[in-house]
């Protein structure tokens, strides 16, 4: 936080040009996704265009009726057009009802969809992404970005659209009218042209940093106040205001220079048609001089050129608005775009039916690639046996659960369960063969009852109650107000860490698989409970494979065979007590606990 | 939307200034047609090629100062919605970290979160843009009208009946639209909940294979969202047809109503025309007011919902002494030197008013002294350490610090004292020394001695580095013993006259555990150690140890003593020394 650029890597300037068309492009591809209700809404579209540019020949209709004068008026024709005008007028606010909610629906499927993608893509991606980018810039996508592209597709393409019609129907009657006039065009066009192109690339790095300081302040945000209570304990609340300061300052002032450089653009364009009007009168009433044109002529290109210029304005307004969506999107396709989990190979099996013989062959393996951290690791896990992997921490651990589970595959070496290498599984059956508790909690906004369940699709009331009771969790569960039907809050407030870890052991003891993991699984439970669930705990890993990570040795000491992990290599294995008899480093470990 | 009219208060003189550039660009902009007309029907028919260049060059003129009146007015306007927006997010962020916890509780963080960025963002949206739009449409109205008033006074009253109806349907489904865009942002809020507990549980989920299950689960709030999205974009897209059609049926009313008053020899055919010019202007002028209509509706949704939280009643206030107490000692201010450091009177507190979780637990605690608490899971210990640190006020009884009431004492001075490891680790992305340093003004010489005291050296000075190693998001790239060193060297780094340890050794081996309590054993003989913990071997050197079952202190003592009378303890110490090894 001390750094403020420190995210930057992810607003990494890229090459724009070709890259800002091809976001367009994938925008329109996610329209096209749609051909009915776009057809339909270009249609409407077409029509009540046609009904409004019907509106004021209908009105001079009935001023024709009206023109003879005092007393001469023909009452049933101006009645007949007014009544025309009206109907046709109702007709065109209700086909642009209908239109509007063409768009919209358009707009939210296409929404819709993309944030089902995005949410697709980060059940996708490799755990390790989310070490690395913060929750609250991935949420910050999904919401304030994705909800730019929604404004876009909503407002701004129908915008263009007609504006396109418009300018292209005006353009056409002034070429009629007076080809000569139309040469002012010549001038101040590419003007318009060339200073909205200018703006735009000037503009559109402004776009992608405010994005991208709204994406850090969100990160930010999320990060602070998942830890608000570390900071009220250290009252820290200032300092971290000061930090927030920044990055509110950052992201305000990113968006300030958006904001008032695109919003210069309308003025300046609108500034450049009022100049083409000069021209055009000026140039006009010299071309009336020598008799070249006439005085109706000149009004009436005028007034074509202003309803040509309309439209333009329109256009240059929401240039911005279109920078701004592509600035988003681009921010959405990236992360869509990122490398996932890599896929399985060619021709990967299902792993059926697994025994649960696991087994690893020289493994070497770092997170990143010039500090290894496991060197060469071998072991065999025979079906249904207990292996147990001590060692300090930092030695190693945990990163073997991750090869293991295929959160990440190591550089070399290879891991095999039921004697096939684990690259050569899919992935969806390699994992269904685990059934894991972590240190590290997880329970999701749900009932007590859907978290145990969650582990196995249609578990019964009766197997959550079981799971719960071997657990030693049950009594708690009971005594709450509405028990297994109490909804966990937010962060599971109410519940200590200890509950947390019971209710997750409860957890794993529904889905039937042939290897557990047990990493650190009761490390916050006290040791009477975890006693006490010692029964259940042997039942959980009878007949499975199970590989348990414990610093509490009492909880090794029954295992078949103890690794003793050490910075990156095993330098023990045994029973705990061929371990001890040998006086190694395990026996001094042990030992240390009654010093 | 009183609390948003107040942010804007400081900036009513820039506004206005900023307003009246833009009333200058806006009537240099108006002026141009009128000069076009004046051109044609006056100066171009006289053949005079200089008048013709004069006018030209008036008309470029008001077109240069028109573009620098709105270009200055945009940027003018700009800033004022920056520096608005600036301060109401900072406060609202201030406001936020000074919740009590379980205000937090109640708002949830996703939602507080996105009232932080998408809810400051509307108000921001809204208000550059109201400044922008706010000027041109209002004279383009009443220019508009006042125009058409004096060509034909009884046409434009036509119009102006027109008015109510669009005004009161523009503020019918604006204020309808309010309620919708706040059901919206809650949607958000939920889509958001299910996001960020995805990636908070993705090792998980990806272990069980839930992945599908999260999908459908996330369908459901995004489907959720779009029909919020979609039953609010409905409402209010429905006022520019309707706008549309009311105008229009009144520019046809005025040619019926014309066409009698021409009849009549009242007005003229050249009348109505110029007055459908004039129209044109008014329909222009009300479609940008109800567009600003609608963003305002959005705004005001957002605005409720950050106004929601600005005004929420500030919780566990310190309460001013006035020497009532009825125990005096330390009332003053001054520590009474013979009153316990820390003291627990009677305390009883539940979360949900229905079951205490903590009930009439009393023990005192003198300088210098250690405090182990043992106990079940959930038996209260972690209650315990959220009351002593006044995340919460106990609902009987009170908790004193040196005789003085914690209610009593200035949050500065109180968390002063406290050097905090809890269970829920808080690593955030940056260095190990800011880890540490966690934002304190604490010297370089004493972190690297916290880092010493909490056995972190060794795999610190491993890291490529050192203390500037740079963490992972939430401590990613550390194993969870490494965690739990940093997390106490922040604990020590400050040498607290309170130390507290909350199960936050769980994760160390027992070398590790016993060289760190031999560390604060030496090191902090001067701090007051309160320190929660499954093992015995943590706390039994504690000269007093809380055994608590169900919220209840069952006994209290030494380790000898409670080896003596408590069954439980006894229990607990016997489980986990494992007597066989020792025989």
């Amino acid at each position: 936080m001390t750094n403020g650029g420190k995210y930057s890597r992810h607003i990494e300037e890229t090459p724009v040009k070709r890259h800002r068309f091809r976001v367009f492009f994938r925008i329109f591809k996610y329209m096209f996704e749609h051909p009915a209700l776009i057809t339909f809404a270009l249609c409407l579209m077409l029509l009540s265009n046609a009904l409004v540019l019907t509106g004021p020949q209908l009105s001079g209709k009935a001023i024709e009726a009206i023109e003879p004068g005092v007393g001469a008026v023909d009452f049933s024709r101006v009645f007949f057009y007014c009544g025309l005008m009206a109907a046709f007028y109702a007709a065109s606010s209700l086909l642009s009802y209908v239109l509007s909610v063409t768009m919209i629906h358009l707009s939210r499927s296409i929404v819709a969809r993309m944030r089902e993608q995005v949410f697709d893509k980060l059940m996708k991606l490799p755990v390790s992404y989310f070490d690395k980018n913060q929750t609250g810039d991935i949420i910050s996508r999904m919401s304030y970005d994705i909800d730019t592209i929604n404004a876009s597709i909503s407002n701004d393409m129908l915008q263009i659209c007609s504006s396109i019609i418009t300018i292209v129907g005006s353009l056409v009657m002034m070429i009629t009218i007076s080809p000569l006039l139309v040469l002012v065009f010549v001038i101040t066009i590419p003007m318009s042209v060339l200073f909205t192109r200018y703006k735009s690339k000037k503009i559109q790095p402004l776009f992608r940093r405010r994005s991208a300081k709204l994406g850090e302040l969100n990160g930010y945000t999320e990060e602070i106040l998942s830890g608000h209570r570390t900071i009220k304990a250290y009252h820290r609340e200032d300092t971290m205001i000061g930090r927030f300061d920044g990055y509110n300052d950052e992201s305000i002032e990113a968006y300030y220079n958006a904001d008032y450089q695109g919003a210069m653009i309308g003025p300046t364009v609108n500034f450049i048609n009022n100049l083409s009007l000069s021209f055009i009168s000026m140039f006009g009433g010299v071309l009336y001089l020598f008799n070249l044109t006439s005085l109706a002529s000149i009004s009436t290109f005028i007034l074509y050129s202003r309803r040509f210029s309309g439209p333009i304005n329109e256009m240059a307004n929401i240039i911005s608005e279109l920078q701004s969506a592509a600035s988003a999107a681009e921010r959405v396709f990236r992360l869509l775009d990122e490398p996932e989990e890599t896929h399985d190979i060619d021709g990967a099996l299902a792993l059926e039916a697994p025994r649960g013989d696991v087994g690893a062959e020289d493994v070497r393996f770092g997170y990143y690639e010039d500090r290894e951290i496991l060197h060469g690791i071998s072991f065999d896990a025979p079906a249904g046996k207990t292996i147990a992997i001590v060692g300090p921490t930092g030695s190693g651990k945990t990163t073997i659960i991750n090869l293991l589970m295929r959160f990440y595959d190591p550089n070399s070496g290879t891991i095999c369960v039921d004697g096939s290498d684990t690259l050569t599984l899919t992935r969806k059956s390699l994992r269904r063969a685990f059934t894991m508790v972590l240190q590290d909690t997880w329970l999701f906004g749900g009932t007590i009852a859907e978290n145990i369940a969650y582990g196995k699709e249609g578990a019964t009331r009766e197997e959550v109650v079981a799971a719960a009771k071997a657990a030693m969790i049950d009594d708690y569960i009971e005594s709450l107000p509405d028990g297994y039907d109490t909804v966990i809050t937010e962060d599971g407030i109410n519940l200590s860490k200890g509950q947390k870890q019971l209710l997750t052991i409860a957890r794993a003891m529904l889905p039937e698989c042939s290897i557990l993991i047990l990493d650190e699984a009761t490390s916050n439970v006290d040791s009477r409970t975890e006693v006490k669930i010692q029964s259940a705990m042997a039942k959980l890993m009878e007949g499975k494979t199970s590989l348990v990570i414990a610093h509490r040795l009492s909880t090794v000491r029954d295992a078949d065979m103890i690794l003793v992990l050490h910075n990156g290599d095993i330098i023990e294995r045994g029973t705990h007590d061929e371990l001890l008899r040998c006086g190694g480093f395990y026996a001094s470990l042990y030992n240390s606990q009654f010093n | 939307m009183r609390t948003y009219f107040n942010y804007l208060r400081p900036y009513f003189g820039r506004m206005t200034i900023g307003l009246a550039i833009k009333f200058g660009g806006t009537i240099f902009d108006l002026l141009i047609p009128v000069m076009l007309e004046l051109i044609i029907d006056d100066v171009i028919p006289t053949g005079n090629a200089a008048k013709i260049y004069y006018y030209g060059g008036i008309m470029v003129l008001c077109s240069v100062l028109a573009v620098l009146g709105n270009v200055i007015a945009n940027r003018m306007a700009s800033r004022v919605a920056s520096e608005s927006t600036r301060l109401l997010r900072h406060d609202l962020f201030v406001k936020t970290l000074y919740l009590s916890c379980s205000q937090t509780d109640k708002f949830t963080i996703p939602s507080l979160e996105s009232r932080l960025t998408s809810d400051t963002y509307n108000v921001h949206q809204f208000t550059g843009m109201m400044q922008r739009m706010g000027v041109r449409a209002p004279i383009l109205l009443i220019g508009g009208l006042v125009l058409a008033f004096m060509l034909d006074p009884v046409m434009t009253l036509v119009l102006v009946a027109i008015l109510p109806f669009l005004g009161v349907s523009v503020y019918y489904i604006a204020r309808k639209s309010v309620p919708m865009y706040r059901r919206q942002q809650s949607a958000t809020d939920d889509m958001v909940r299910t996001v960020r507990e995805n990636i908070q549980g993705i090792r998980v989920i990806k272990a069980l294979s839930k992945t599908d299950y999260e999908r459908r689960r996330f369908d459901g709030v995004n489907k959720a969202l779009m029909k919020r999205e979609e039953i609010a974009g409905l409402t209010v897209s429905a006022t520019n047809p309707l706008m549309n059609f009311f105008l229009y049926v009144g520019l046809t009313v005025v040619i019926v109503v014309g066409a009698f008053r021409v009849n009549a020899g009242t007005s003229a055919v050249g009348k109505i025309m110029a007055f459908m010019t004039f129209f044109n202007y008014i329909l222009n002028a009300m479609l940008s007011v109800t567009r600003i209509f609608t963003t305002y509706s959005r705004c005001s949704a957002s605005m409720s919902r950050i106004t929601e939280v600005l005004e929420a009643q500030p919780e566990l206030g310190v309460i001013k002494t006035d020497d009532t107490d009825a125990d005096a000692d330390g009332a003053d201010g001054e520590p009474a030197a013979d009153a316990p450091h820390i003291e627990f009177d009677d305390v009883t507190f539940s979360y949900n008013g229905k079951r205490d979780n903590l009930s009439h637990v009393s023990f005192s605690l003198g300088h210098g002294q250690t405090l182990g608490v043992i106990g079940a899971t959930g038996a209260g210990k972690t209650t315990l350490i959220s009351l002593l640190l006044r995340f919460y006020d106990p609902d009987g009884g009170r908790i004193l610090i040196d005789g003085r009431d914690i209610r009593t004492i200035e949050p500065d001075e109180l968390y002063e004292k406290f050097g905090v490891a809890l269970q829920s680790d808080f690593l955030f992305a940056d260095t190990i020394h800011e880890n540490v340093r966690f934002g304190r003004d604490i010297d370089d010489e004493a972190i690297d001695n916290a880092i010493e005291y909490a056995q972190a050296r060794e795999f610190v000075e491993n890291k490529e580095g050192g203390t500037g190693f740079v963490l992972d998001i939430k401590g990613a790239n550390l194993s969870g013993g490494q965690k739990q060193r940093l997390l106490i060297a922040r604990a020590l780094a400050s040498s607290p006259d309170i130390l507290i340890l909350d199960d936050s050794s769980s994760a160390l081996d027992y070398k590790t555990d016993a060289n760190l309590r031999g560390a604060i054993a030496n090191s902090f003989e001067a701090s007051t150690k309160i320190i929660v913990a499954q093992r015995v071997s943590s706390i039994m050197s504690a000269d007093l140890i809380l055994v608590l079952d169900g919220g209840a202190v069952i006994a209290a003592g030494t380790d000898a003593e409670l080896r003596e009378s408590c069954d439980i303890y006894r229990e607990i110490a016997e489980s986990q020394m494992g007597g066989a090894i020792l025989d």
